[in-house]
């Protein structure tokens, strides 16, 4: 990869301070995303998305937390290193977030047209006049209806769905560069979630700004992203682009993931067969583990994945995967 | 058919009110539940699926004797249990038990596993303490859970482990039915297929009927034989799991349908044309509830409720499309306007 990547995090390594001791929630992520680019990560609870996520716009709350290592690029500048002042002025402006419950991120005592047009004062010094005009637009753009009218109500006042609408608009009047969203439609109806994906596909398109999208919906991530990581206990283990991740994925743990969901019309014509199960619980992030995590719940595991953790290594033209299968590939036993 | 169903609802309606107090009257009511009607046999599972307020929820606390209906009825085994007298309810309400969705919040974290997994025993005579325990370590076995577990508490599981537990109490009073609501919603998707594995096996063991709540299309579709959809209040289309999302009968099934991401990058998607949101139940349009919403909504949408009627073998839809039968055609046109009975 040459160094056109919009965003470029390297061996980052983030601890926590746990009642059961240390433990390690992000462990040597490496990532990239391009100007104009949608990455998806996926992974279940606590594989260190959304701490990933957080330590990118320097939200992480420390103590507990503790960046060990690593650096965090944006267009060039390494984002560890810059003052609280410097990232505050970054994040809103250049790299904007929405979260998976957008009422602990609106505040709910001021008007919504005054919570969108804040960004642009604060930012890009527009007056108040000017910020309001334009926040009016951005809640039209974001299908609100009778936007202009809605301008001085709660967020109380609004739906779920209204509510996701309002923080994608506040996320993206300034035109940020990089939009991180985790977990944006999780606590959304399925219905309201394919309005959301689809308004946030076409403000994309619109404005070029680039996607991290964090997620455990491989349905959501199939929809949006062009490429995609998977995560596992604080690791990348499979990097691929989406089709190629869907159609072959190569990490034990991606197929497992793959086959255990149940897939709306998989049952056509009468046919019901059992979903695969992974076996097992992920590790605790305190657990010490010699060798590969995913190995204690992998149906190929052998000696060496016990005893010796592999790398993430490239198994192909945009691919990457955390698997000693690829250098040992006789050792894939076939499952029926 | 001639057997009884093991429940069945009829016409069950519940209002909640809004406002108003002890001595006041409430400033509105929302119709949670309009009419649902259906019924499920001995060893069968019916899914009930539809969006938040859709009412689902509230269909399964009534069922349970959790909240009282505001009309219609329930019957067990053929006895209508609204008119039961409290001890003789008790006794039957054993033969029904739940499955919460949050396994955080519904075990008590002061009681030992044993403690928990044995507590419906004591809504009537409960067995002598040894005996209760070699009950309570045989339920963990067939759940996945060890003997050892038994002195341990809720918080030192996962959750997965939690549901597992929450499982087995419902399992140890022998029920028929499980009312499960979103059991395995809260779960991580590697744990989800170990669950849903799990109500797969012990339905087939026990012959359980299931009665499983949920938003998961895919979920129902996998777990259960049948599948009814709920929106505002009212089912508008069963069908066997195995044929709605082929084809769906109702607008609002294939807009569903149409929502759920699917993680498959190949498969062609029909594109998603739905707007709005799901009107306020303290409020709902008259008509058909979907009529706002529904891209082919015509002429006596708007002014008449569609009655739930067999459409296909095995199939019900509450639509006026195709002379009452839904999207049965394919790339259906509005038809002429029907005029059939009118619902209440």
């Amino acid at each position: 990869m040459s160094d056109a990547a919009l965003l470029r995090i390297e061996a980052l390594r983030v601890s926590f301070r746990t009642p059961e001791g240390p433990g390690t929630a992000v462990d040597g992520v490496d990532l990239a995303v391009a100007a104009g680019e949608t990455l998806g990560v996926v992974g279940e609870s606590g594989c260190g998305k959304s701490v990933t996520a957080l330590a990118v716009l320097g939200l992480l709350a420390v103590p507990p937390a503790r960046i060990e290592t690593g650096t965090i690029r944006f267009d060039g500048r390494d984002l560890l290193r810059l003052g609280e002042e410097e990232r505050r002025r970054i994040r809103g402006r250049e790299i904007a977030m929405i979260f998976q419950e957008p009422m602990t991120s609106l505040n709910p005592v001021l008007p919504i047209g005054r919570q969108v047009a804040e960004p642009l004062r604060v930012h890009l010094g527009l007056t108040e006049a000017e910020a309001r005009e334009a926040a009016a637009g951005w809640l039209e753009k974001v299908k609100i209806p009778a936007a202009r009218r809605r301008l001085a109500d709660y967020p109380h006042q609004l739906s779920g769905g209204m509510r996701q609408r309002v923080m994608i608009a506040m996320a993206m009047v300034c035109r940020p560069r990089l939009l991180i969203a985790d977990e944006p439609t999780t606590a959304l109806d399925v219905t309201i979630q394919a309005q959301i994906l689809s308004l946030m596909r076409d403000l994309k398109e619109e404005t070029g700004t680039a996607l991290l999208l964090i997620t455990h919906n491989l349905g959501v991530v199939a929809q949006m992203a062009a490429r995609v990581l998977v995560m596992y206990a604080g690791q990348v283990v499979e990097e691929a682009p989406v089709a190629a991740l869907f159609e072959e994925p190569f990490h034990p743990y991606t197929q497992g993931l793959l086959r255990s969901i149940p897939v709306l019309g998989g049952r056509a014509g009468g046919a019901k067969t059992r979903l695969a199960e992974i076996p097992g619980l992920v590790p605790a992030i305190t657990e010490r583990i010699a060798g590969c995590r995913f190995a204690g719940r992998c149906p190929h595991a052998f000696a060496l994945c016990r005893e010796d953790p592999p790398a993430l290594l490239a198994i192909g033209p945009g691919r990457r995967a955390r698997c000693w299968l690829h250098l040992h590939p006789e050792r894939r036993r076939h499952h029926g | 058919m001639a057997e009884t169903p093991l429940v069945r609802a009829v016409g069950l309606t519940k209002r909640f009110p809004i406002g108003g107090g002890l001595f006041r009257r409430p400033r509105a009511w929302v119709q949670a539940v309009n009419g649902v009607s259906f019924a499920i046999s001995r060893g069968e599972s019916l899914g009930l699926v539809g969006e938040s307020g859709c009412g689902k929820s509230t269909v399964g606390r009534m069922l349970l004797g959790l909240i009282p209906p505001t009309g219609g009825r329930i019957e067990f085994d053929g006895i209508d249990i609204g008119r039961l007298p409290r001890t003789e309810f008790r006794r039957l309400r054993r033969r029904m038990q739940v499955i919460f969705q949050d396994p955080y919040a519904s075990l008590d974290p002061r009681m030992t596993v044993e403690a928990i997994v044995t507590e419906p025993l004591f809504a009537d005579r409960p067995p002598r303490r040894a005996e209760r325990r070699r009950l309570a370590a045989e339920l963990l076995d067939r759940v996945g859970l060890r003997a050892s577990d038994l002195d341990r508490y809720p918080h030192e599981f996962s959750g997965g482990q939690r549901q597992r537990i929450g499982i087995a109490r419902a399992l140890c009073v022998r029920p028929e039915l499980i009312v499960a609501d979103e059991p395995v919603s809260a779960l991580d998707v590697s744990i989800q297929a170990q669950v849903i594995n799990l109500l797969e096996d012990l339905q087939r063991d026990f012959g359980l009927a299931y009665l499983f709540i949920s938003h998961d299309l895919a979920v129902v579709e996998h777990l259960c034989r049948r599948v009814a959809v709920m929106y505002l209040g009212a089912i508008v289309e069963t069908a066997p799991a195995a044929e709605f999302s082929r084809r769906p009968l109702h607008p609002y099934t294939e807009a569903l349908i149409a929502a759920v991401p699917v993680p498959d990058v190949r498969r062609p998607r029909p594109p998603f044309r739905m707007e709005g949101d799901v009107p306020s139940p303290i409020d709902p349009p008259p008509g058909c509830p979907f009529h706002p919403r529904c891209p082919y909504a015509f002429d006596p949408c708007p002014r008449e409720t569609p009655p739930l009627v067999a459409a296909a073998p095995g199939r019900e839809v509450a639509c006026w499309l195709n002379g009452g039968r839904g999207l049965s055609a394919p790339a259906s046109a509005p038809t002429s306007p029907v005029k059939g009975e009118r619902s209440a």
